[in-house]
């Protein structure tokens, strides 16, 4: 019981960096309908900005503690969204209107350069660090194992609901918001009415790459070391709980993120940590074979 | 005097514009590159700075820009008809006579002067991609069905071969066929679940089955050796003549008296990969003529009206998988042979994205096409050696740019299989792509 308990919130602090990157897959498919797959580089692009103004402001000794951490969170944030924009300025807005494969290629080409640059300017080798937030509270007592929740997971938990809830709120209650969702629709008819589709893509894209950024610095701080490779696993097992939510669905990423998180962790704590992997492949493929509308997603009906 | 009054406006927004995008790239490069997280002597990270860099790179993204942005203006201005536009038609017309060249050039590979061993390893790596890429093809050119995880087959007839030999002692002959045949039925096994499913989740999908595939030989140690391969794989013989360096009876090089030499082998291997190659080229050529391959360009196209039309939709797709996996194996086996040792690095992700990248920058559905684009990619992969980690960067810049450049691909008209009258070259743009 005390076991489970454990491995419930481990699974649940995971998740939520999951459903993090998933909302980035989830947006970007419902505007444009294509998948990113840089999306899981910018991430590691993310950890990446956050490790290094992380070491920025810790060596400075500008700052330390919970400013440190906002501060970093910031930075890494407004640069990420930097790349984002980059990414979908130079290799899918040409694209925009061409044939479906073409922005795929697109992105996986993007998907190289983006791995093979960190790697050429942050080396190859893992980047350790040392824990920066430490200390937790024993929740339960069971015999001699003690159920720990750790400071860093309820930051996770509690900055990704902080993040949520205002990303909610921006895609709901504003006018970029209804823009978006416009163009989410019929993104011929939005620019007819006068949205400026291609800056609503762009801005899907910072977003996507701002929350993005959120999970690389939780990914980083949480696990302690990253490199240039994270991105592709993490990106697909994202793009995972962005399918298993329902696909254009942004609760529903939330949700398959955490799915996804809780399956691997029991899977891991129950069954064999080196099959984890191949246990959130099968699901993605059971999900998409026997309910490829997802768990919230719409069924899509085709007009002939 | 109208020309000057259009062209310092030209040079106004282009310069404006390059310095936007050297801001851009300043706030891109200022921490990845400017601050480098070195490991120091205690372990722990520490920052490196390296200014110098992030200018130089400023001052490369202003000069591209600008320029970039000069020759737009210059062609707006003339309003000429693009370049790619001008020499489709000669192209498409010089199509029927590059090809031979290229097949007699394919041929004498090996007896042209200044062809050393490493030229013919290299043109074996690139026949590989070139079968690869055919094998593909069939799939995602004239099938119309995205698969991102081709690699597994490659891996399937690989391992195939490597354990067949290892643990039966089964010859390379005897293999191959084996190898193509298990590619072929885990072609059918994944293409089942998959029937209903459609474009992007049908990329997915196949994306997690390579993987899966991967993970197991990875993890199961005790058949696969798991990250440690599998070495010592048996090398081909010619008709039961060996390729020993020493010669020695029953070597190749006894028999026919010739002088005990490496190369023999590597010439072997490059014909026999040449072979299965044009094999694959044949069998797609001839299914294109075929009910078959007629069944598989009009799924393509449009599925429902296919189905609406009594294709038994099921076979067709399947078939499709069963081949293109067939092939996969094939070359599998062959790469396990040539190299003698495997391991499941060799079939990561990045290797189907590389053929599937063949495909579609080829030109989906041309078989010249994706020839040539093996030979580009590959070929310009290897010629990028000293470039060492930047290579990779290179390759997916490339790719991007290509995409841009050209999104049908090099060749990116159709001639159709069967026409009333004449038959006329079509541009790739009036051809669907694998919606279903």
């Amino acid at each position: 019981m005390a076991y489970a308990l454990q491995q419930l919130i481990n699974g649940v602090s995971l998740g939520m960096i999951y459903g993090l990157i998933a909302i980035g897959y989830t947006m970007v498919y419902g505007i444009i309908g294509m998948i990113n797959f840089a999306h899981g580089d910018i991430f590691m692009i993310g950890a990446f900005l956050s490790l290094i103004g992380l070491l920025l402001i810790t060596s400075g000794g500008l700052l330390d503690g919970p400013g440190a951490i906002v501060l970093v969170l910031a930075l890494s944030m407004a640069f990420t969204a930097l790349y984002g924009w980059t990414v979908e300025r130079l290799a899918y807005r040409p694209l925009r209107g061409s044939f479906r494969l073409a922005p795929l290629i697109s992105a996986i080409g993007m998907s190289i350069v983006l791995q093979n640059y960190v790697q050429v300017s942050q080396g190859a080798r893992v980047k350790p660090i040392e824990p920066v937030v430490q200390g937790g509270f024993t929740i339960m007592q069971e015999g001699t194992f003690a159920v720990q929740l750790s400071t860093m997971q309820i930051l996770i938990i509690l900055t990704t609901l902080v993040i949520l809830a205002i990303f909610t709120w921006l895609v709901t209650r504003t006018r970029l918001g209804r823009a978006m969702r416009a163009c989410e629709q019929d993104r011929k008819m939005a620019s007819l009415l006068g949205i400026d589709t291609d800056r609503t893509i762009s801005i899907t894209f910072v977003i996507g790459a701002a929350l993005a950024a959120v999970a690389g610095t939780m990914y980083l701080l949480r696990y302690g070391v990253i490199d240039f490779y994270i991105g592709f696993l993490v990106g697909v097992k994202a793009f995972t709980a962005a399918v298993l939510g329902g696909i254009g669905s942004l609760p529903g990423a939330v949700l398959g993120g955490l799915l996804i998180g809780l399956i691997e962790t029991f899977w891991s704590a129950y069954f064999s940590v080196q099959y984890k992997d191949v246990a959130a492949f099968s699901i993605l493929i059971l999900t998409l074979v026997f309910m490829p509308t997802g768990l919230l997603g719409r069924a899509e009906v085709e007009k002939v | 005097m109208s020309l000057a009054r259009t062209r310092r406006p030209a040079l106004g927004v282009a310069l404006r514009d390059a310095g936007l995008a050297a801001l851009i790239a300043a706030g891109l490069f200022l921490p990845m590159v400017g601050l480098r997280t070195d490991v120091g002597p205690t372990g722990a990270l520490f920052l490196r700075t390296r200014w110098t860099d992030v200018l130089l790179l400023m001052l490369v993204v202003f000069a591209g820009r600008f320029l970039v942005r000069l020759w737009q203006e210059w062609k707006t201005e003339r309003r000429a008809p693009g370049f790619s536009q001008r020499i489709a038609g000669p192209l498409s017309r010089s199509g029927r006579f590059v090809a031979p060249v290229f097949l007699l050039l394919a041929v004498l590979l090996p007896v042209l002067p200044g062809v050393g061993r490493y030229e013919l390893d290299l043109g074996i790596l690139v026949l590989t991609y070139v079968m690869l890429g055919w094998g593909l093809n069939i799939v995602v050119g004239l099938a119309g069905l995205l698969d991102l995880g081709y690699v597994a087959f490659y891996a399937v007839g690989a391992y195939s071969y490597a354990l067949l030999a290892q643990y039966f002692g089964l010859s390379f002959w005897i293999c191959l066929p084996l190898a193509g045949l298990l590619a072929a039925f885990w072609g059918i096994l994944l293409g089942f679940p998959v029937l209903r499913l459609r474009g992007d989740y049908l990329a997915i999908v196949t994306l997690g089955f390579g993987e899966i595939i991967r993970l197991v030989l990875l993890n199961w140690v005790t058949l696969t050796g798991g990250p440690n391969g599998i070495s010592g794989i048996a090398r081909p013989t010619f008709f039961g003549l060996t390729f020993t360096v020493g010669g020695g009876p029953g070597s190749f090089a006894e028999f026919f008296g010739l002088e005990p030499s490496p190369t023999h082998r590597v010439v072997f291997l490059y014909y026999l990969i040449l072979a299965l190659a044009l094999l694959t080229n044949w069998v797609t050529l001839r299914l294109r003529r075929q009910p078959l391959g007629r069944a598989w360009e009009a799924m393509r196209e449009d599925e429902i009206a296919c189905r609406s039309l009594g294709i038994n939709i099921t076979t067709t797709k399947l078939t499709a998988f069963a081949l293109g996996a067939m092939f996969g194996g094939f070359a599998g086996a062959f790469f396990a042979t040539r190299q003698a040792f495997i391991s499941p690095e060799s079939f990561t992700f990045i290797e189907s994205a590389i053929i599937l990248a063949i495909v579609v920058l080829g030109g989906l559905g041309s078989q010249l096409g994706v020839a040539v684009a093996a030979l580009v990619l590959i070929g310009g992969f290897e010629v990028f050696r000293d470039l060492q980690e930047w290579r990779m960067l290179v390759f997916g810049g490339a790719m991007v740019l290509i995409m841009i450049w050209k999104p049908r691909g090099l060749v990116g008209s159709r001639t159709p299989t069967v026409a009333l009258g004449e038959k006329r070259a079509i541009s790739a743009s009036m051809v669907a792509e694998g919606r279903g």
